[in-house]
């Protein structure tokens, strides 16, 4: 559903059930994850996709996951992010790797642009982004609105089998502002160095 | 023009490429079985062209050495795509781009005519190929970019689409 009409939790707190689960799996994040996410983690696998292509993160992610295929992938996205490059979704499925696990962080607005609506929150009908996910052939698919219901089921859900596509329904932040993480190449010879130990 | 798929199947295994992240136009698209049958490389299918640059990015990464196969005009559509991966996260990127309309004499093909003033402004080292007998300057351009550790474009010219 879009997220105009229904409940939504705190959006680090339904990161943080996230982190608490966290091993040594790849995480990339991009848009509001990349902002939020690194209060809560500091680590070698962490990479920020900042600056992005918007729409990157999940193919950018299904890449990794191809290359490192006993390392569990996941990619925390935004819904206009992931409303930008839907087809991925199919890619995904098409490419044959289990390892990687979409989160889009669904609050209905473009954040970084000052809040304004998508598409899917301004559509007529409801737009169910799990459900593309699901029709996409993605194996394991769900969605959570409510904080207690994802705190309680994220262990089972995150060892589900793969590919995973999880949408959390989310607060928008309104005062936005994202820094960024440092220059680009040495975050990337960080991860490269992180990546060569795995 | 065809451009048998094994003797490019060939060239990307003397190239080292481990994925072809390809969308295929109807000339590239010829060499599909040849892809297929390479087992030195996997064929990694994308549903537009600015995932195959993520995609290519991602592997690049994770330590392997990827080739992107697209058409020119989806070149165009996933500029941004390819300038992030290139320009902001400095990946050397590499990628063979159909050329379409190329052969054909005074093509007024939008296509064509663009290509290659995108490719200089986007300051991208490309190495233009006509024939088969010239796909050897393909495995020499990319190995010269490798060695530079920059990105680089091979066109491979052909007729209308």
């Amino acid at each position: 559903m879009s997220t105009t009409e229904k409940e939504r939790m705190p959006l680090v707190a339904a990161l943080e059930v996230l982190r608490s689960l966290r091993d040594q799996q790849i995480v990339l994040t991009t848009m509001g994850a990349a902002r939020e996410w690194p209060k809560l983690s500091q680590h070698a696998l962490d990479l920020h996709y900042i600056p992005s292509a918007m729409g990157g993160a999940p193919p950018l992610g299904l890449g990794l996951a191809l290359a490192k295929p006993k390392c569990e992938v996941i990619v925390i996205n935004g819904d206009g992010a992931m409303l930008m490059n839907l087809g991925s979704l199919v890619t995904i499925v098409a490419s044959g790797a289990m390892n990687l696990t979409v989160v889009v962080l669904d609050n209905g607005v473009y954040e970084v642009t000052g809040g304004q609506k998508t598409a899917a929150a301004a559509a007529h009908a409801p737009v169910d982004l799990a459900a593309m996910a699901a029709a996409a052939g993605i194996p394991s698919v769900r969605r959570y609105q409510d904080l207690e219901t994802w705190r309680r089921e994220a262990p089972q859900v995150v060892a589900m089998p793969g590919p995973r596509f999880i949408v959390l329904s989310v607060d928008p932040v309104a005062e936005y502002q994202l820094k960024s993480p440092g220059p680009m190449a040495q975050r990337l010879d960080a991860f490269r160095a992180a990546l060569a130990g795995i | 023009m065809e451009y048998p798929g094994e003797q490019v199947a060939a060239m990307l295994v003397e190239l080292g490429v481990t994925h072809v992240v390809w969308l295929p136009d109807s000339a590239i698209g010829q060499w599909e079985q040849a892809f297929e049958n390479a087992s030195q490389f996997s064929l990694v299918r994308v549903c537009r062209e600015g995932e195959a640059w993520a995609t290519a990015a991602g592997l690049h990464l994770g330590g392997m050495r990827p080739m992107v196969v697209i058409q020119n005009t989806g070149l165009f559509e996933s500029g941004d795509a390819m300038r992030n991966v290139v320009f902001d996260l400095g990946l050397p990127l590499q990628a063979i781009v159909g050329y379409r309309s190329a052969l054909v004499p005074n093509s007024s093909d939008s296509a064509r005519h663009f290509t290659e003033p995108i490719l200089k402004a986007w300051g991208l080292d490309y190495v233009t190929i006509r024939s088969p007998e010239e796909l050897p300057r393909v495995v020499e351009h990319f190995r010269k970019c490798r060695t530079a550790a920059k990105p680089g474009v091979a066109l491979v010219a052909e007729g209308s689409m």
